[in-house]
């Protein structure tokens, strides 16, 4: 088993006596990819702030690796309209040489921007521009939410696609938040379906036939993916194992093949 | 010497030099002021700023010292209140602005002893400038300018995206704090120049007319100051061949910058 990046038992954050994330538990090595999906409302960007630090968790415990350095790409980069920023600025506020920037900005497809004005990206540009930003910082853990809203179906599996190639590269983990669901079981190593609780946890192909799953997202969205996932389960074996171009997700080789249900629950709220 | 003194000893001189030393400041601060939408708040400070005066006299402290410490209590309030969001922040801002301002007036109306020129607390007393203000004026540039070449990096990401600051262990809470102190201490210094009721204006209008023409963060903060000098520079000008009053003539001066410069750059739109 790889580095343990970050390890999360039992935590719970309440906001005024509501419980926004329940008794979570999870692990993230090297090496892994995790989506978060789960329905509005379900806590997952308030995980995932109790994984970068910055929400303050109830009761339970995380624990990150000495000296982990995290990259976190935002959901959004609200400039305001005051503020002028070319590209090139924003990425040397990183700190880093304006070599590393240029390589970063180059590896994510953006470096003919340089000069550009953040204001003036579209969103494809702009998540490319955060994901450089967050690499330039050499992490150990990539943490994403959502990141591609507001980009177009071609850029969403491209952007997943790199995603996984910096993991490869870089030797991180990733954490990530995803309302794409096809994409996501496309291009994760493992799912967590969270509703406040975690409903259920495990590999793509096998989450979609989990009855906490289905019962969060609807048989039609579960069979949907089911359809899917057979489909490029099959292409797989074809192909052995595919990378590059093309929605690719390597589960042979693990040692768990179910879902993993998490005990004790109940979905009597809804 | 005798050339110093004699500059120094010129009443224009005085106020030309004390008010490019606020300008110096106002410049970059007003920026962050812009950037982080802290106008309201920016006024709220200086309103308070008469009731700092109020209480200097009744301790018997230098009208500048409580000057500061009436804004940075001020200041560390409302941080405290604003936790508590029953109240919008500028619902929050206005009561206690009002109530400063108001309790200031009151509370001087209790010493009938204490001969103080009301108008020019207000609207501010540029000509009246002496080498001492010149002496805190430049004291507080300084430590101002120091502050905010040390700390740029991380007030500037904090007030692009706080969280990422944060993830990044740049402390967003102390900066914020800190920058709340700077501008405590840029309204004691410059309140002498425009008054209470005009400060404001010196921290945004040269920012916002140097929005119009930067690409980057520096450049902004860099061109704020130079239209911060135009501003002093034009209202002096204008006070000394119209005779009118100093302190609203280098905010007319300003004001009429940023008219040009937006005009002479296309529409009057906040946009590149």
């Amino acid at each position: 088993m790889n580095e343990t990046l970050v390890a999360i038992e039992n935590l719970s954050v309440r906001f005024d006596g509501r419980t926004v994330v329940d008794r979570v538990n999870l692990a993230l090595h090297r090496g892994d990819i995790i989506t978060i999906i789960g329905p509005n409302g379900a806590g997952k960007t308030t995980l995932i702030k109790a994984i970068l630090g910055i929400q303050a968790a109830t009761s339970g415990r995380i624990m990150r690796a000495k000296g982990l350095v995290i990259g976190y790409v935002p959901q959004h980069l609200h400039l305001e309209s005051t503020l002028p920023l070319s590209v090139k600025r924003f990425m040397q506020l990183s700190g880093q040489p304006l070599a590393r920037c240029i390589s970063a900005l180059e590896r994510t497809g953006v470096s003919h921007l340089l000069e550009a004005s953040v204001h003036h990206l579209s969103g494809g540009e702009q998540q490319r521009l955060l994901l450089a930003r967050a690499l330039v910082r050499k992490p150990d853990l990539l943490v994403l939410d959502e990141p591609a809203q507001g980009v177009d179906i071609n850029g969403q599996a491209a952007l997943y696609d790199l995603i996984r190639q910096l993991r490869d590269e870089l030797n991180c983990g990733v954490i990530m938040i995803s309302h794409d669901l096809h994409l996501v079981m496309a291009a994760t190593d493992k799912v967590i379906c969270l509703n406040q609780h975690v409903c259920c946890s495990g590999y793509p192909a096998d989450i979609s036939h989990d009855p906490a799953f289905i019962e969060t997202f609807g048989r039609p969205v579960a069979e949907s993916l089911a359809v899917y996932h057979h489909h490029h389960n099959h292409s797989h074996d074809l192909h052995g194992n595919v990378v590059g171009s093309g929605p690719s997700r390597s589960v042979t080789g693990h040692d768990e093949s179910h879902a993993e249900r998490q005990e004790g629950c109940q979905h009597e709220h809804h | 010497m005798s050339i110093i003194d004699a500059v120094l000893g010129d009443f224009f001189w005085r106020a030309l030099i004390g008010g490019f030393g606020v300008a110096l400041i106002a410049g970059p601060l007003g920026c962050f002021v812009v950037w982080r939408r802290m106008a309201y708040f920016g006024d709220t400070l200086a309103h308070s700023a008469l009731l700092g005066i109020a209480l200097s006299f009744l301790i018997s402290v230098p009208l500048n010292l409580g000057v500061i410490i009436t804004s940075v209590v001020l200041a560390i309030a409302l941080m405290l209140f604003s936790r508590n969001k029953t109240l919008a922040t500028d619902t929050l801002l206005g009561i206690l602005a009002h109530s400063a301002l108001a309790i200031g007036l009151v509370t001087l109306s209790f010493m009938p002893h204490v001969r103080i020129d009301l108008t020019g607390l207000l609207f501010g007393d540029l000509l009246a400038m002496n080498r001492n203000d010149l002496l805190w004026i430049y004291g507080g540039a300084v430590i101002i300018l120091a502050l905010l070449i040390l700390l740029w990096r991380g007030l500037l990401m904090s007030t692009i995206h706080e969280e990422m600051a944060r993830v990044e262990g740049i402390p967003v809470e102390r900066l914020r704090l800190l920058l709340m102190l700077m501008f405590a201490l840029v309204i004691a210094v410059a309140m002498k120049m425009v008054g209470v009721l005009l400060i404001t204006a010196l921290l945004i209008i040269p920012a916002a007319t140097a929005r119009r023409l930067a690409r980057t963060p520096e450049h902004m903060a860099a061109l704020a100051v130079v239209f911060g000098f135009v501003a002093v520079g034009g209202g002096l000008s204008m006070s000394w061949y119209l005779d009118t009053p100093a302190g609203p003539s280098v905010v007319v001066t300003a004001f009429a910058t940023f008219l040009v410069v937006y005009a002479s750059a296309g529409r009057l739109v906040f946009r590149i």
